[in-house]
Formats: structure tokens, sequence, C-alpha cells
């Protein structure tokens, strides 16, 4: 029963620590819009590689077709 | 170094992806942290009317010469084209959602916009269906400067001269009068120059697989 009671407090205390976090305020002094940023920057840079290896691709095979 | 436009293309994109989250924005509300949006949404369109722009710059080249590269170039820029204003469309949706209060509501420039996909979409229909090559090239490209009249006046034209909820637009007024501040310039500008090289360099592989499935069915 006593440990019940503590779990609940812990939740309890949890749960308004939750709601008085300020979003974007949040996301930049504790520095983690840089968390989504490298996320991003992967995905962009992923897609970019990806479509340069298809432009290589298809200059060999430009060079195979034109000989 | 013929490729330098790729790499100018990945540095400005990467700058746009970093400094659009990162540099201060003006404080809006309803619009808030959504504002960012500018840099990636507005871009799609503008490279959108980019390539059905050069595209239609084909047709009349392939009306004037009947020079079929011409029109293979035409086709091209309007399929990478139609990718970039389904973006636009998709993007601006989940931006109204979250400003205005509906994932589509009427205003000029969302139908306008709808519209004028419908219209690119008619003249990818239109291609399917001509068999003859030299026909075809003719009558798509005479399609697709009529396409690019009816973009204007529905994109240009008529959400200036009537109540839209978008900005610069009927009595709205637009990002630049004193939304867009010298910060968000500095971002917007390389942002639409980015995605416009980026829209070019898709475009222009899509043109260079066209030209070589040609020469292989020839």
């Amino acid at each position: 029963m006593k440990y019940l009671n503590l779990f609940t407090l812990l939740l309890v205390s949890i749960a308004v620590k939750a709601e008085s976090v300020q979003m974007a305020e949040t996301m930049r002094s504790e520095g983690k819009i840089y968390v989504v940023i490298a996320v991003l920057a992967i995905i962009l840079l992923g897609l970019i590689v990806y479509l340069i290896t298809i432009d290589k691709k298809l200059g060999k095979l430009e060079k195979e077709i034109n000989n | 170094m013929r490729h330098w436009w790729k790499a100018l293309a990945i540095i400005l994109l990467l700058y746009t992806l970093i400094a659009g989250l990162l540099i201060p924005v003006p404080k809006q509300v309803i619009l808030y942290e959504s504002i960012r949006n500018l840099y990636f949404h507005v871009p799609m369109w503008f490279t959108m009317i980019f390539l059905f722009f050069m595209s239609v710059i084909n047709s009349v080249k392939n009306l004037s010469s009947n020079n079929l590269t011409h029109d293979t170039k035409a086709k091209e820029l309007v399929n990478a084209g139609i990718v970039f204003g389904v973006l636009g469309i998709i993007t601006g949706s989940i931006w109204a959602k979250y400003t205005w209060g509906a994932w589509w509501v009427n205003d000029v420039k969302l139908n306008g916009s709808a519209i004028t996909m419908l219209i690119y979409l008619a003249y990818v229909v239109l291609r399917g269906s001509l068999e003859d090559e030299q026909k075809r090239a003719r009558i798509s490209a005479v399609y697709n400067i009529f396409a690019f009249v009816l973009l204007l006046v529905f994109i240009g034209i008529l959400p200036r001269v009537t109540d839209s909820l978008h900005p610069g637009n009927g009595g709205n007024p637009g990002f630049n009068n004193y939304d867009l501040d010298d910060n968000m310039k500095l971002v917007f500008y390389p942002a639409v120059l980015g995605w416009i090289l980026l829209g070019w360099w898709i475009a222009s592989i899509r043109i260079r697989i066209s030209n070589l499935s040609q020469k292989l069915e020839a």
C-alpha cells in the first residue's frame, strides 16, 4: 500500500511536469530542435545521394547506348 | 564542372532546412512556428510554375521547328512539374488544417490550383491518347500553351482580384509587406532557388531517360 501511494505520487508528479512544458521553447532551450534538423538533413541527403546515383547510372547507360 | 548547379541545389536545400528551422521568425498569432512552412510549401509552387514555364517554351519551340526533342522536353517538364504541384497541394492542405481550420477551404487559390492540376493531368491523358508522334507533338504543344495561360489566370490573376485567404491576394496583404521580414527573406529566396534547381535536376533526368528509350525504340 505504501509503495502504491508512492507510485501514484510519482505518476502525478510526472503528469504535472509534463503539463508545464512549453513546446517550442523547450525544444530550443534543451536543444532538441537539432534532433529534428539532423533527421530531416539525413532524409534530404539520403534522397540527394539517391538522385546522384540515378544520375550517374543514367550517364553510364547513355555512354553505352550512344557508342 | 558542368554539374556545379547540382551542387548549388544541394547546398541551398541544406541551408534552407537548417536555417529555415533555426533562424528566428516574426511572432504571429494563428501561424506561430508554422510560418516556417513558407520555406517549403511556397517553393513547391514556384518550382511547378518554373517547370511548366520551361515546358511551354519547349512547346513553342516545337511548333516553330517541328523538332521532336523539344516535344520530349515539354512532356517531361510537365511530368516533373505535376509532382511538385501535388506536393504543394498536400503541404498546403496540412498547413490549412492547422491555421484556417480545415483540410480544404473554399478559397480561390486552392480551387484554382486544383483546377490547374487537373488541366495538366489532362495534358498527360491527351498525349496518351494520340498515336502519331508528329500529331501528338503539335496538338499537345497547342494544348500546353492553352494550359499555361489558364495557370496564369487561376493561380496568378483570379486570386488577386477576388478575396483569398492567401497572403498577397484579394484584400490580404502579402508576406512581403510586413510579415516577411529580412530574416525570412534570407532563407526564402535561397529556398526558392534551391527547390527550382532540384526540380530542374529531376526533370533533366526524366528527359534523358525519355531520350534513351526513344533511341532504343528507333
